[in-house]
């Protein structure tokens, strides 16, 4: 069973430093960062005792050295392996968060298909009325992966936090342990899903 | 068998099987099986019909058929050949004897050749382990394989001989009986054990059962007697005996022996335990890799009847009625696990149930159901035909009599070997003649890798507990390739319905795969750990339970052969990167530097 924080003070004066967090969305649908925001007036102590680093929350657009790492979601394009091999270079601590960073999730339903026919569907069928059919192919756009991976096929992860998304709950006492450097530990309420 | 008769259509022979099983849904199996014979695969018009003509939906035919291996949901070729894949053939030179077939004939392994004449494939431990390589074919098993064996078979394929008229020395079993004890030297006089028992009334039999102190050999070692007096007291008009011979843990082939040379002994296991127990039906759950040894089982079971022993009224008594079935299994190991056993007796799915209850109370068709292993059987004749007291005083205190070993791999000589309960593994390795001993591999896939400062110990379920497999790594083989063996075939039979062992075996496949491809790094190995933790807590039944053993001990035991497959950083990934955007380039016609990766890994500081 995990110990529940109860008084941000005391999470503040254990902690020398404010250790950095930052979080990524890569292939997923930001529920899980909508489960982040959803530890409710807690984001207020968590401002308190962290920094956050590169994340949609700051807008910052690279990852400096942090002690946390969060990753939403699993990796469909060479941007995201871009992204995650910046957060693993960076990031201390890297955790996958949540059921598509740990297994790929729905978007890796399209494993069992070539790319190129998900592509030519979504882009070139005649059905669904598109103007200028045709699959983009502009050096901006990241380039798809033939699959779908999770994370921890790509870079090495140090922990899982299972959920679709995770819950609040289980987000915070999570971190809350990470980030005073205590081993998180989650009851089984939190972790138990059906 | 049916290559040169022509082919009914898919309604015709699903008719003729289900008016052969009286339109009785619980034989759905056995009515692919005889689908499948007629046709020579299962197209989706048979399953159809069946599903029309049983009254039960599409879905669970289907369900039902996709679940095991030797029924096929696509056309196969005419001769279906499928390479036995369990470590001891391999160590024999399976897969190059494979990959010399699959030259010759043209054909992808795994795949049906261009003219559709034949389809090569692997499968689970055949249970020929002694007498290894081998292959079936057709569902007949071809042993002893060498490059002039596979060069005669594809001679004969090439010109269309009808298995059937194959040379007979191919499809030669033999026993090998190399040590016999209590069990292997009793002759039984058909009827003779019964006799006794009836002498001695139901609750005489049972006391003389307990008396014996005889466990199941099965592998979980349960008393036999506690099993049968809860299926006798469990309440219901009904009660069925069902032989497990579904031997599917690699490397045992004991039962295989029991039941060419020692079928009365086991049938008249079965019909003591029906008649202490109250029960009018049996079933022979039999493996589809022994499919061979059906006719013969037939012989025994018509003779007996012919004898009285089986029937009404056997030996006489006015509520003694008793006979056996014979159920063939389609190629599943899951399918030995007793609840999943009985799943597939009633026709679905071999997913093994939630227990409690147990089979003695809620077995087949929710009746109560005595599940005995084929030896098992066997041994209950000799309790009561000679005594439960010479029984008894055989063995340790704990584990009493004989147990039947099948002894492969790198020895002089594999086969049988019948020991008294408390032998000890030095003493077989010498008894075999093997020399230069690097592993032991005791009780399958699932069982325990023994290392030599561990062969002073002893065969017994309080001490190194064993079904009867037994096999043996010399100082060149390489145990991680064994594991590695393991765990493919673990992942292969699991049956899809619990998610850690489902996933997780897959996962352990993909990993020891890395570690065998020079990518693994020291991520890789706590992650194996992880996962084998995982399927120790969390797996619904025995096969995940035991699923991560063979990863664990080795790993243990001998840790070497993991560390020098680790690479020198912290983590790779399996799979190239860049080619894994080869399909979007190509589709994309982009060959820019953004379409690319450079190489990164992780180096460790
Ligand atoms: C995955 C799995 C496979 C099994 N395979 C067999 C088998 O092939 N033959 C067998 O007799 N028991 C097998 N068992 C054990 C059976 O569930 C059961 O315990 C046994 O048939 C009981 O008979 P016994 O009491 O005579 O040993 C298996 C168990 C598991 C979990
Ligand atoms: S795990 Fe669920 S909530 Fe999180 S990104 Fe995936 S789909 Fe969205
Ligand atoms: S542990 Fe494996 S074989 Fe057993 S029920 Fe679960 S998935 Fe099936």
């Amino acid at each position: 069973m995990s110990t529940e924080i109860s008084h941000h003070k005391t999470l503040s004066e254990s902690i020398p430093r404010k250790p950095r967090i930052a979080t990524t969305s890569l292939c997923g649908c930001f529920g899980c960062h909508m489960s982040l925001l959803d530890i409710d007036e807690r984001i207020l102590q968590l401002a308190e005792i962290v920094d956050f680093d590169r994340s949609p929350i700051t807008d910052i657009k690279h990852c400096g050295p942090c002690d946390v790492g969060l990753i939403e979601g699993g990796v469909c394009n060479a941007e995201n392996v871009h992204v995650l091999r910046e957060f693993r270079a960076n990031c201390k601590t890297l955790v996958a968060l949540g059921a598509c960073a740990i297994n790929g999730g729905l978007p890796a339903a399209r494993n069992t298909i070539d790319v190129g026919e998900c592509l030519a569907e979504a882009y070139c069928t005649p059905a669904i009325a598109i103007e200028n059919p045709g699959i983009p192919n502009d050096r901006e756009l990241p380039l798809l992966l033939d699959k779908v991976r999770p994370v921890n096929e790509i870079v090495r992860i140090d922990y899982f936090l299972p959920g679709c998304p995770p819950s609040g709950d289980a987000i915070w006492q999570f971190v809350s342990a990470l980030v005073t450097r205590r081993i998180p530990r989650l009851s089984y309420a939190l972790i138990k899903y059906d | 068998m049916h290559e040169k008769e022509r082919a009914p259509t898919p309604e015709q022979a699903a008719r003729h099987a289900i008016t052969r099983y009286h339109h009785d849904p619980s034989c759905l199996v056995q009515i692919l099986h005889d689908v499948q014979d007629a046709l020579g695969w299962l197209p989706p018009p048979a399953l159809t019909a069946i599903a029309e003509t049983l009254g039960i939906s599409r879905a669970h035919v289907e369900g039902v058929a996709g679940f095991y291996s030797f029924f096929h949901l696509e056309p196969v070729g005419q001769y279906r050949i499928f390479f036995s894949d369990n470590i001891t053939d391999r160590m024999l030179g399976a897969p190059k004897l494979m990959a010399m077939m699959c030259r010759i004939l043209n054909v992808e392994p795994g795949h049906r050749s261009a003219d559709g004449a034949v389809t090569v494939g692997t499968t689970s431990c055949t249970g020929m382990c002694d007498q290894g390589p081998a292959l079936l074919v057709n569902g007949f098993p071809v042993t002893r394989l060498t490059q002039e064996r596979i060069r005669e078979i594809c001679n004969l394929i090439a010109a269309r001989a009808p298995v059937k008229e194959w040379p007979k020395e191919f499809f030669l079993v033999e026993n090998n009986i190399q040590r016999s004890d209590q069990l292997l030297k009793f002759r039984l006089d058909p009827g003779s054990a019964l006799k006794a028992a009836v002498a001695k009334g139901r609750d005489g039999l049972l006391a003389e059962i307990h008396q014996s102190n005889l466990r199941g050999r099965g592998g979980a070692g349960f008393t036999t007697a506690t099993k049968w007096e809860a299926a006798k007291k469990a309440p219901g008009p009904e009660r069925f005996v069902v032989c497990n011979a579904d031997e599917g843990e690699p490397g045992t082939f004991k039962d295989r022996v029991l039941l060419t040379s020692y079928a009365d002994h086991v049938i008249e296991g079965m019909t003591l335990c029906a008649y202490a127990i109250g029960a009018q039906r049996g079933f022979i759950y039999l493996r589809y890799e022994y499919r061979y040894l059906v006719p013969h089982l037939e012989a025994v079971l018509r003779q007996r009847r012919t004898l009285g022993l089986l029937g009404k009224n056997i030996l006489r008594q006015a509520d003694f009625d008793f006979d056996v079935e014979i159920r063939l299994g389609a190629g599943a190991y899951v399918c030995g696990e007793e609840t999943a056993l009985i799943e597939s007796l009633e026709g679905k799915r071999g997913t093994p149930r939630i227990r409690p209850p147990f089979p003695v109370t809620c077995g087949y068709m929710g009746k109560p159901t005595v599940v005995n292993n084929v030896e098992t059987l066997a041994k209950t004749c000799l309790v009561l035909a000679e005594s439960a007291d010479e029984f008894a005083a055989t063995g340790t205190p704990q584990s009493s009599g004989t147990k039947l070993l099948s002894i492969s791999g790198d020895c002089a000589r594999p086969g049988i070997y019948e020991y008294p309960f408390g032998i000890g593994i030095a003493q077989i390795l010498e008894d075999c003649g093997a020399s230069n001993v690097q592993a032991v591999q005791v009780g399958g896939a699932s069982g325990t890798c023994l290392a030599p400062y561990e062969f002073h110990r002893r065969i017994a379920f309080e001490n190194v507990s064993t079904a009867g497999s037994f096999m043996i790594f010399g100082i060149n083989r390489d145990m991680f390739e064994v594991a590695r063996n393991f765990v493919h075939f673990f992942a292969h039979e699991s049956c899809g319905f619990c998610t850690p062992c489902r996933v997780g075996t897959s996962l352990l496949k993909n990993l020891m795969d890395k570690m065998h491809n020079n990518k693994g790094a020291n991520y890789d190995l706590s992650e194996i750990e992880r996962l084998t933790d995982i399927l120790k807590t969390s797996s619904h039944c025995g096969l995940g339970l035991s699923a991560g053993n063979p990863v664990i001990t080795t790993m243990s035991k001998f840790t070497d052969v993991y560390v020098k497959r680790l690479q020198p950083f912290e983590f790779e990934p399996e799979f190239d990167l860049d080619k894994a955007l080869a399909r979007a380039r190509q589709i994309t016609h982009r060959d820019d530097t953004e379409a690319h990766f450079q190489d990164e890994r992780e180096i460790l500081s």
